[in-house]
Protein backbone atom coordinates (compact mmCIF):
# COMPACT_ATOMS: atom_id res chain seq x y z
CA UNK A 1 0.00 0.00 0.00
CA UNK A 2 1.44 3.29 -0.34
CA UNK A 3 1.38 6.23 2.13
CA UNK A 4 1.88 9.94 1.62
CA UNK A 5 5.62 9.40 -0.01
CA UNK A 6 4.12 6.36 -2.80
CA UNK A 7 5.65 3.43 -2.96
CA UNK A 8 9.24 4.50 -3.48
CA UNK A 9 11.49 7.29 -2.77
CA UNK A 10 13.75 7.41 -5.63
CA UNK A 11 14.74 10.94 -5.56
CA UNK A 12 13.85 14.31 -4.59
CA UNK A 13 12.90 16.08 -7.95
CA UNK A 14 9.42 14.91 -7.81
CA UNK A 15 8.99 15.46 -4.02
CA UNK A 16 6.05 18.24 -3.72
CA UNK A 17 7.37 21.16 -0.78
CA UNK A 18 4.23 19.29 1.69
CA UNK A 19 6.19 15.70 0.84
CA UNK A 20 9.09 17.01 2.00
CA UNK A 21 8.12 18.56 5.09
CA UNK A 22 6.39 15.78 5.97
CA UNK A 23 9.24 13.79 6.07
CA UNK A 24 11.25 16.37 8.00
CA UNK A 25 8.41 16.74 10.89
CA UNK A 26 8.32 12.86 10.77
CA UNK A 27 11.73 12.59 11.45
CA UNK A 28 12.05 14.91 14.38
CA UNK A 29 10.17 12.18 16.82
CA UNK A 30 12.78 9.35 15.52
CA UNK A 31 15.48 11.50 16.81
CA UNK A 32 14.49 11.37 19.97
CA UNK A 33 14.07 7.05 19.64
CA UNK A 34 18.03 7.16 19.13
CA UNK A 35 18.44 9.16 22.44
CA UNK A 36 16.23 6.54 24.86
CA UNK A 37 18.06 3.51 26.45
CA UNK A 38 16.13 1.59 24.34
CA UNK A 39 16.92 2.80 21.23
CA UNK A 40 13.65 0.68 19.21
CA UNK A 41 10.23 0.97 18.86
CA UNK A 42 8.13 -1.73 17.21
CA UNK A 43 6.93 0.42 14.36
CA UNK A 44 8.23 -1.80 11.17
CA UNK A 45 7.65 -5.09 13.09
CA UNK A 46 8.04 -8.24 10.80
CA UNK A 47 9.42 -6.66 7.67
CA UNK A 48 12.14 -7.28 6.19
CA UNK A 49 14.70 -5.04 4.56
CA UNK A 50 17.49 -6.10 2.03
CA UNK A 51 20.41 -3.31 1.40
CA UNK A 52 21.43 -4.08 -1.38
CA UNK A 53 25.19 -2.46 -1.87
CA UNK A 54 26.64 -2.50 -5.46
CA UNK A 55 29.41 0.58 -4.42
CA UNK A 56 31.39 1.02 -1.56
CA UNK A 57 29.70 2.65 1.18
CA UNK A 58 30.46 2.89 5.05
CA UNK A 59 28.66 5.28 6.61
CA UNK A 60 24.90 5.14 4.30
CA UNK A 61 24.81 1.27 4.89
CA UNK A 62 25.71 1.66 8.52
CA UNK A 63 23.33 4.62 8.83
CA UNK A 64 19.94 2.77 7.27
CA UNK A 65 20.97 -0.43 9.05
CA UNK A 66 20.62 1.32 12.69
CA UNK A 67 17.61 2.91 11.32
CA UNK A 68 15.94 -0.47 10.49
CA UNK A 69 16.69 -2.10 13.36
CA UNK A 70 15.48 0.65 15.24
CA UNK A 71 11.99 0.30 13.84
CA UNK A 72 12.40 -3.70 14.59
CA UNK A 73 12.29 -4.63 10.81
CA UNK A 74 14.59 -7.82 10.06
CA UNK A 75 17.25 -6.93 7.55
CA UNK A 76 19.51 -8.45 5.30
CA UNK A 77 23.08 -6.65 3.80
CA UNK A 78 23.73 -7.82 0.21
CA UNK A 79 27.19 -6.62 -1.06
CA UNK A 80 27.98 -7.01 -4.89
CA UNK A 81 31.44 -8.57 -4.70
CA UNK A 82 30.66 -12.06 -2.94
CA UNK A 83 27.06 -12.74 -3.87
CA UNK A 84 25.63 -13.87 -7.09
CA UNK A 85 26.13 -10.36 -8.64
CA UNK A 86 29.99 -10.83 -9.47
CA UNK A 87 28.78 -13.86 -11.22
CA UNK A 88 26.87 -11.81 -13.79
CA UNK A 89 23.04 -11.90 -12.79
CA UNK A 90 21.29 -8.93 -13.77
CA UNK A 91 19.78 -6.06 -11.30
CA UNK A 92 16.36 -7.57 -11.94
CA UNK A 93 17.36 -10.71 -11.51
CA UNK A 94 19.02 -10.42 -8.05
CA UNK A 95 15.73 -8.32 -7.04
CA UNK A 96 13.25 -10.58 -7.92
CA UNK A 97 15.01 -13.71 -6.37
CA UNK A 98 15.30 -11.78 -3.16
CA UNK A 99 11.36 -11.08 -3.42
CA UNK A 100 10.80 -14.86 -4.14
CA UNK A 101 11.57 -15.08 -0.05
CA UNK A 102 8.82 -12.64 0.69
CA UNK A 103 10.78 -9.60 1.31
CA UNK A 104 9.04 -5.77 1.81
CA UNK A 105 11.80 -2.93 1.01
CA UNK A 106 14.63 -2.57 -0.65
CA UNK A 107 17.63 -0.30 -0.16
CA UNK A 108 19.62 0.17 -2.59
CA UNK A 109 23.08 2.01 -4.17
CA UNK A 110 23.98 1.39 -7.91
CA UNK A 111 26.82 2.97 -9.67
CA UNK A 112 24.23 3.52 -12.71
CA UNK A 113 22.10 6.84 -12.64
CA UNK A 114 18.83 5.67 -12.62
CA UNK A 115 19.16 2.43 -10.89
CA UNK A 116 17.05 2.75 -8.34
CA UNK A 117 14.02 4.08 -10.56
CA UNK A 118 14.49 1.39 -12.98
CA UNK A 119 14.56 -1.11 -9.89
CA UNK A 120 11.21 0.62 -8.57
CA UNK A 121 9.63 0.16 -11.37
CA UNK A 122 10.07 -3.56 -12.09
CA UNK A 123 9.60 -5.27 -8.07
CA UNK A 124 6.54 -4.68 -5.55
CA UNK A 125 8.50 -4.07 -2.99
CA UNK A 126 9.49 -0.25 -1.57
CA UNK A 127 12.90 0.83 -2.86
CA UNK A 128 14.66 3.38 -1.55
CA UNK A 129 17.54 5.13 -3.10
CA UNK A 130 20.56 4.78 -1.45
CA UNK A 131 22.72 6.82 -4.16
CA UNK A 132 22.67 6.05 -7.74
CA UNK A 133 25.36 6.86 -10.35
CA UNK A 134 25.34 10.88 -10.14
CA UNK A 135 21.42 11.12 -9.97
CA UNK A 136 20.33 11.57 -6.44
CA UNK A 137 21.08 10.46 -3.49
CA UNK A 138 17.54 11.45 -1.41
CA UNK A 139 18.05 10.57 2.02
CA UNK A 140 21.72 12.63 2.21
CA UNK A 141 19.65 15.65 0.72
CA UNK A 142 17.08 14.75 3.33
CA UNK A 143 19.15 15.09 6.25
CA UNK A 144 21.37 17.83 5.12
CA UNK A 145 18.03 19.87 4.70
CA UNK A 146 16.66 18.50 7.97
CA UNK A 147 20.35 19.84 9.46
CA UNK A 148 19.75 23.22 8.17
CA UNK A 149 16.74 23.15 9.53
CA UNK A 150 17.42 22.70 12.76
CA UNK A 151 20.06 25.83 13.00
CA UNK A 152 18.47 28.13 10.36
CA UNK A 153 15.12 27.45 10.98
CA UNK A 154 12.47 27.66 8.18
CA UNK A 155 14.79 27.32 4.54
CA UNK A 156 12.67 29.52 2.81
CA UNK A 157 14.61 32.32 2.11
CA UNK A 158 17.90 30.92 3.59
CA UNK A 159 20.97 30.89 1.61
CA UNK A 160 23.07 27.36 0.46
CA UNK A 161 26.22 26.89 -1.43
CA UNK A 162 27.43 23.92 -2.49
CA UNK A 163 31.21 23.79 -3.45
CA UNK A 164 33.35 21.37 -5.32
CA UNK A 165 33.07 18.39 -7.42
CA UNK A 166 29.31 19.23 -8.08
CA UNK A 167 29.56 17.16 -11.54
CA UNK A 168 29.87 14.22 -10.04
CA UNK A 169 27.36 14.86 -7.03
CA UNK A 170 24.45 13.10 -6.73
CA UNK A 171 24.46 14.95 -3.15
CA UNK A 172 24.37 17.80 -5.16
CA UNK A 173 21.15 17.04 -6.86
CA UNK A 174 19.39 15.94 -4.30
CA UNK A 175 20.50 19.17 -2.33
CA UNK A 176 19.58 20.95 -4.77
CA UNK A 177 16.28 19.90 -5.89
CA UNK A 178 14.95 19.50 -2.15
CA UNK A 179 16.66 22.80 -0.90
CA UNK A 180 14.74 25.01 -4.25
CA UNK A 181 11.47 23.55 -3.40
CA UNK A 182 11.64 24.59 -0.03
CA UNK A 183 12.49 27.95 -1.21
CA UNK A 184 15.67 28.32 -0.13
CA UNK A 185 18.19 29.95 -2.39
CA UNK A 186 20.82 27.64 -3.97
CA UNK A 187 24.46 28.50 -5.46
CA UNK A 188 26.97 26.17 -6.92
CA UNK A 189 30.66 27.02 -6.93
CA UNK A 190 33.42 25.23 -8.13
CA UNK A 191 36.34 24.30 -10.87
CA UNK A 192 34.11 25.01 -14.17
CA UNK A 193 35.85 21.45 -14.81
CA UNK A 194 33.98 20.54 -12.50
CA UNK A 195 30.05 21.76 -12.96
CA UNK A 196 27.57 20.45 -15.10
CA UNK A 197 27.03 22.68 -18.21
CA UNK A 198 23.57 24.73 -17.71
CA UNK A 199 23.82 23.78 -14.13
CA UNK A 200 21.59 27.11 -14.10
CA UNK A 201 18.60 25.75 -15.76
CA UNK A 202 18.56 23.91 -11.98
CA UNK A 203 17.43 26.93 -10.46
CA UNK A 204 20.47 27.66 -8.97
CA UNK A 205 23.34 30.43 -8.97
CA UNK A 206 26.88 29.96 -9.78
CA UNK A 207 29.98 31.50 -7.93
CA UNK A 208 33.69 30.94 -9.93
CA UNK A 209 34.83 32.11 -6.58
CA UNK A 210 34.62 30.28 -3.27
CA UNK A 211 34.95 34.04 -1.74
CA UNK A 212 32.27 35.37 -3.34
CA UNK A 213 30.33 31.90 -2.18
CA UNK A 214 31.53 32.03 1.29
CA UNK A 215 30.16 36.11 1.31
CA UNK A 216 26.50 35.36 -0.07
CA UNK A 217 25.69 31.99 1.66
CA UNK A 218 24.03 31.17 5.41
CA UNK A 219 25.77 27.48 5.22
CA UNK A 220 28.32 25.77 3.07
CA UNK A 221 27.71 22.33 1.55
CA UNK A 222 31.20 20.98 0.73
CA UNK A 223 31.29 18.47 -1.57
CA UNK A 224 33.92 15.62 -1.49
CA UNK A 225 36.60 16.10 -4.29
CA UNK A 226 36.94 12.52 -5.31
CA UNK A 227 40.50 11.90 -5.30
CA UNK A 228 40.48 9.93 -8.86
CA UNK A 229 39.05 13.30 -10.78
CA UNK A 230 42.41 14.40 -10.65
CA UNK A 231 44.12 11.88 -12.77
CA UNK A 232 41.52 12.18 -14.94
CA UNK A 233 42.51 15.54 -15.37
CA UNK A 234 39.55 17.40 -14.27
CA UNK A 235 41.92 19.83 -11.73
CA UNK A 236 45.67 20.04 -11.79
CA UNK A 237 46.83 18.81 -8.09
CA UNK A 238 45.40 18.56 -4.59
CA UNK A 239 47.38 21.10 -3.55
CA UNK A 240 45.97 23.78 -6.05
CA UNK A 241 42.83 22.59 -5.50
CA UNK A 242 43.09 23.42 -1.86
CA UNK A 243 44.45 26.98 -2.51
CA UNK A 244 42.11 28.25 -5.02
CA UNK A 245 38.77 26.18 -3.48
CA UNK A 246 39.56 24.93 -0.06
CA UNK A 247 37.41 26.09 2.74
CA UNK A 248 39.87 27.23 5.13
CA UNK A 249 39.31 29.29 8.28
CA UNK A 250 40.95 32.22 6.81
CA UNK A 251 38.58 32.84 4.37
CA UNK A 252 35.93 31.97 6.89
CA UNK A 253 36.97 34.78 9.37
CA UNK A 254 36.34 37.46 6.33
CA UNK A 255 32.65 36.27 5.85
CA UNK A 256 29.92 39.04 6.98
CA UNK A 257 28.31 36.14 9.48
CA UNK A 258 29.79 32.82 10.83
CA UNK A 259 28.35 29.79 8.38
CA UNK A 260 27.15 26.37 8.72
CA UNK A 261 29.57 23.96 7.44
CA UNK A 262 28.24 21.00 5.90
CA UNK A 263 29.90 18.01 4.23
CA UNK A 264 28.02 14.63 3.26
CA UNK A 265 31.70 12.47 3.71
CA UNK A 266 34.08 10.96 3.99
CA UNK A 267 36.15 14.08 4.33
CA UNK A 268 39.18 14.85 2.60
CA UNK A 269 41.29 16.65 5.45
CA UNK A 270 43.51 19.44 3.50
CA UNK A 271 41.86 19.68 -0.08
CA UNK A 272 38.41 20.80 0.21
CA UNK A 273 37.87 21.60 3.87
CA UNK A 274 40.48 22.25 6.76
CA UNK A 275 40.46 20.24 9.65
CA UNK A 276 39.79 24.02 11.85
CA UNK A 277 37.02 24.27 9.65
CA UNK A 278 35.35 20.63 10.05
CA UNK A 279 35.85 20.51 13.78
CA UNK A 280 35.21 23.97 14.09
CA UNK A 281 32.26 25.69 16.04
CA UNK A 282 30.20 26.15 13.30
CA UNK A 283 30.36 22.71 11.64
CA UNK A 284 27.66 20.42 11.53
CA UNK A 285 29.19 17.47 9.94
CA UNK A 286 28.58 15.45 13.28
CA UNK A 287 25.12 16.61 13.62
CA UNK A 288 24.40 15.58 10.01
CA UNK A 289 25.32 12.00 10.61
CA UNK A 290 22.91 11.86 13.70
CA UNK A 291 20.32 12.97 11.77
CA UNK A 292 21.07 10.24 9.24
CA UNK A 293 19.55 8.12 11.15
CA UNK A 294 16.44 9.87 12.29
CA UNK A 295 15.30 10.56 8.21
CA UNK A 296 16.41 7.31 7.36
CA UNK A 297 13.70 5.93 10.01
CA UNK A 298 10.98 8.60 9.25
CA UNK A 299 11.19 7.45 5.21
CA UNK A 300 11.58 3.90 6.06
CA UNK A 301 8.08 4.19 8.14
CA UNK A 302 6.07 6.47 5.82
CA UNK A 303 7.45 4.42 2.58
CA UNK A 304 5.91 1.50 5.08
CA UNK A 305 2.71 3.47 5.27
CA UNK A 306 3.03 5.14 8.58
CA UNK A 307 2.29 8.80 8.39
CA UNK A 308 -0.78 10.64 7.57
CA UNK A 309 -3.16 9.60 4.86
CA UNK A 310 -3.92 12.29 2.62
CA UNK A 311 -6.47 10.53 0.47
CA UNK A 312 -8.78 10.49 3.68
CA UNK A 313 -9.43 13.84 5.86
CA UNK A 314 -11.13 12.38 8.60
CA UNK A 315 -9.70 12.16 12.20
CA UNK A 316 -8.67 9.08 14.46
CA UNK A 317 -12.10 7.82 15.68
CA UNK A 318 -12.44 8.05 19.15
CA UNK B 1 -22.58 18.57 10.81
CA UNK B 2 -23.83 15.74 12.87
CA UNK B 3 -25.63 16.07 16.33
CA UNK B 4 -24.10 16.70 18.64
CA UNK B 5 -25.19 15.50 22.48
CA UNK B 6 -23.80 17.09 24.86
CA UNK B 7 -22.08 14.33 27.75
CA UNK B 8 -20.01 17.30 30.18
CA UNK B 9 -20.09 21.17 29.73
CA UNK B 10 -16.92 23.40 31.12
CA UNK B 11 -18.29 23.00 35.03
CA UNK B 12 -18.82 19.14 34.85
CA UNK B 13 -15.72 18.71 33.23
CA UNK B 14 -13.75 20.61 36.07
CA UNK B 15 -15.71 18.86 38.56
CA UNK B 16 -14.96 15.58 37.17
CA UNK B 17 -11.31 16.22 36.69
CA UNK B 18 -11.10 17.64 40.74
CA UNK B 19 -12.41 14.71 41.91
CA UNK B 20 -10.22 12.25 39.35
CA UNK B 21 -7.26 13.87 40.98
CA UNK B 22 -8.48 13.66 44.30
CA UNK B 23 -8.64 9.43 43.33
CA UNK B 24 -5.32 9.34 41.79
CA UNK B 25 -3.33 10.61 44.92
CA UNK B 26 -5.09 8.58 47.19
CA UNK B 27 -4.79 5.51 44.86
CA UNK B 28 -0.98 6.51 44.88
CA UNK B 29 -1.57 6.94 48.50
CA UNK B 30 0.26 10.74 48.07
CA UNK B 31 2.39 12.68 45.80
CA UNK B 32 5.76 11.18 46.40
CA UNK B 33 6.76 8.80 43.44
CA UNK B 34 3.74 10.00 41.52
CA UNK B 35 4.25 10.41 37.79
CA UNK B 36 1.69 11.57 35.36
CA UNK B 37 1.71 10.25 31.89
CA UNK B 38 -0.43 11.79 29.20
CA UNK B 39 -0.85 10.08 25.61
CA UNK B 40 -0.76 12.28 23.09
CA UNK B 41 -2.80 14.35 22.25
CA UNK B 42 -5.71 15.49 24.68
CA UNK B 43 -4.21 13.13 27.23
CA UNK B 44 -1.62 15.31 27.74
CA UNK B 45 -3.99 18.14 28.31
CA UNK B 46 -5.43 16.52 30.71
CA UNK B 47 -2.60 15.15 32.60
CA UNK B 48 -1.18 18.87 32.96
CA UNK B 49 -4.46 19.48 34.30
CA UNK B 50 -4.87 16.72 37.09
CA UNK B 51 -1.15 17.71 37.78
CA UNK B 52 -2.26 21.32 38.55
CA UNK B 53 -5.46 20.23 40.75
CA UNK B 54 -2.83 18.16 42.85
CA UNK B 55 0.23 20.14 43.56
CA UNK B 56 -2.96 22.81 44.87
CA UNK B 57 -4.45 20.20 47.02
CA UNK B 58 -1.51 18.78 48.41
CA UNK B 59 0.92 21.05 48.15
CA UNK B 60 3.42 19.31 45.83
CA UNK B 61 3.22 18.44 42.29
CA UNK B 62 3.18 15.18 40.61
CA UNK B 63 6.26 13.95 37.68
CA UNK B 64 5.00 14.46 34.26
CA UNK B 65 5.50 12.72 31.28
CA UNK B 66 3.97 12.54 27.57
CA UNK B 67 3.89 9.56 25.50
CA UNK B 68 3.18 9.53 21.71
CA UNK B 69 2.26 6.18 21.20
CA UNK B 70 2.15 6.01 16.91
CA UNK B 71 5.07 3.60 16.57
CA UNK B 72 3.70 1.23 19.07
CA UNK B 73 0.45 0.84 17.49
CA UNK B 74 -0.27 -2.83 15.76
CA UNK B 75 -2.37 -1.31 12.87
CA UNK B 76 0.35 0.05 10.44
CA UNK B 77 -0.69 -2.38 8.11
CA UNK B 78 -4.73 -1.39 7.89
CA UNK B 79 -5.82 1.46 5.97
CA UNK B 80 -6.42 4.85 8.02
CA UNK B 81 -5.87 7.99 9.25
CA UNK B 82 -2.71 8.48 11.22
CA UNK B 83 -1.49 11.75 12.44
CA UNK B 84 1.79 12.89 12.24
CA UNK B 85 3.55 11.69 15.44
CA UNK B 86 4.17 13.72 18.84
CA UNK B 87 6.39 13.75 21.32
CA UNK B 88 7.56 11.32 23.96
CA UNK B 89 9.34 12.45 26.74
CA UNK B 90 9.12 10.80 30.15
CA UNK B 91 10.92 11.36 33.55
CA UNK B 92 12.46 7.90 35.24
CA UNK B 93 9.82 5.35 35.64
CA UNK B 94 11.66 2.70 37.54
CA UNK B 95 10.23 1.96 40.73
CA UNK B 96 7.30 4.99 39.96
CA UNK B 97 3.70 4.91 40.51
CA UNK B 98 2.93 5.74 36.67
CA UNK B 99 -0.66 6.98 35.99
CA UNK B 100 -1.57 6.76 32.14
CA UNK B 101 -4.05 9.72 31.37
CA UNK B 102 -5.91 9.64 28.31
CA UNK B 103 -9.49 11.22 27.02
CA UNK B 104 -11.29 8.92 25.69
CA UNK B 105 -11.00 4.85 26.56
CA UNK B 106 -12.40 2.71 23.46
CA UNK B 107 -10.97 -0.36 22.18
CA UNK B 108 -7.85 -0.79 24.62
CA UNK B 109 -5.93 -0.79 21.78
CA UNK B 110 -4.36 2.54 22.14
CA UNK B 111 -3.63 1.63 26.15
CA UNK B 112 -2.03 -1.71 25.31
CA UNK B 113 0.26 0.19 22.75
CA UNK B 114 1.05 2.98 26.06
CA UNK B 115 2.01 -0.34 28.10
CA UNK B 116 4.29 -1.54 25.64
CA UNK B 117 6.12 1.80 25.35
CA UNK B 118 6.10 2.29 29.08
CA UNK B 119 7.69 -1.29 29.61
CA UNK B 120 10.58 0.36 26.94
CA UNK B 121 11.64 2.70 29.29
CA UNK B 122 11.29 1.46 32.63
CA UNK B 123 9.74 -0.96 35.47
CA UNK B 124 7.13 1.23 37.13
CA UNK B 125 6.07 -0.15 40.16
CA UNK B 126 3.01 0.17 39.34
CA UNK B 127 0.36 1.49 36.49
CA UNK B 128 -2.72 3.02 36.75
CA UNK B 129 -4.98 4.04 34.04
CA UNK B 130 -7.24 7.18 34.51
CA UNK B 131 -9.61 8.29 31.65
CA UNK B 132 -11.99 11.39 31.24
CA UNK B 133 -14.27 9.67 29.46
CA UNK B 134 -15.30 5.73 29.23
CA UNK B 135 -17.15 4.87 25.93
CA UNK B 136 -16.82 0.96 26.26
CA UNK B 137 -16.50 -0.93 23.30
CA UNK B 138 -13.21 -2.35 24.43
CA UNK B 139 -11.35 -5.32 22.12
CA UNK B 140 -9.15 -5.58 24.67
CA UNK B 141 -9.11 -7.00 28.69
CA UNK B 142 -8.34 -3.28 29.75
CA UNK B 143 -10.05 -1.90 32.36
CA UNK B 144 -9.49 1.93 33.56
CA UNK B 145 -8.78 2.80 37.48
CA UNK B 146 -10.17 6.09 37.61
CA UNK B 147 -12.92 7.26 35.43
CA UNK B 148 -14.74 10.88 34.74
CA UNK B 149 -17.42 9.86 32.49
CA UNK B 150 -18.94 6.44 31.53
CA UNK B 151 -21.39 6.43 28.48
CA UNK B 152 -22.85 4.20 26.72
CA UNK B 153 -22.26 4.82 23.33
CA UNK B 154 -22.56 2.65 19.83
CA UNK B 155 -19.82 2.22 17.03
CA UNK B 156 -20.41 4.96 14.57
CA UNK B 157 -20.25 7.68 17.27
CA UNK B 158 -17.67 9.65 18.13
CA UNK B 159 -16.83 11.39 21.65
CA UNK B 160 -15.32 14.59 21.02
CA UNK B 161 -12.95 15.78 23.97
CA UNK B 162 -12.21 19.58 23.69
CA UNK B 163 -9.87 21.13 26.42
CA UNK B 164 -9.33 25.14 26.98
CA UNK B 165 -5.82 25.07 25.62
CA UNK B 166 -6.59 23.70 22.08
CA UNK B 167 -10.09 23.57 21.45
CA UNK B 168 -11.35 27.37 23.16
CA UNK B 169 -13.52 25.46 25.67
CA UNK B 170 -13.76 22.42 27.90
CA UNK B 171 -16.56 20.26 26.96
CA UNK B 172 -17.32 16.07 25.77
CA UNK B 173 -19.86 15.87 23.37
CA UNK B 174 -21.13 13.03 21.43
CA UNK B 175 -21.27 13.03 17.43
CA UNK B 176 -23.67 11.06 16.08
CA UNK B 177 -23.36 10.19 12.18
CA UNK B 178 -25.11 12.18 10.34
Amino acid sequence: MAGALGKDLTGLRHLSAEQLRLVLDTAEPFKEVSERAIKKVPALRGKTVVNLFFEASTRTRISFEFAEKRLSADTVNVASSGSSVSKGETLVDTARNLEAMRIDMVVIRHPSSGAAEFLARRIRSNVVNAGDGTNEHPTQGLLDMLTLRDRLGDLAGKRVAICGDVLHSRVARSNIWGLTRLGAEVAVCGPPTLLPTRVESMGVRVFHRIEEAIGWADALNVLRLQLERMQAGFIPSLREYNRVWGVTAERLDRAPKPLVIMHPGPMNRGVEIDSDVADGPHSVILPQVTNGVAVRMAVLYLLAGGGPDWSDAGGEER
Amino acid sequence: MPPTIPILDGTGMQRALARMASEIVERARGVEGLVLVGIQRRGVEIAERLARLIERAEGSRPALGKLDITLYRDDLQTIGPRPVIGVTSLPPLDGRTVVIVDDVLYTGRTVRAALDECADFGRPRRILLCVLVDRGGRELPIQADIVGQAVTTAPGERVDVLVQELDGRDAVELARPG
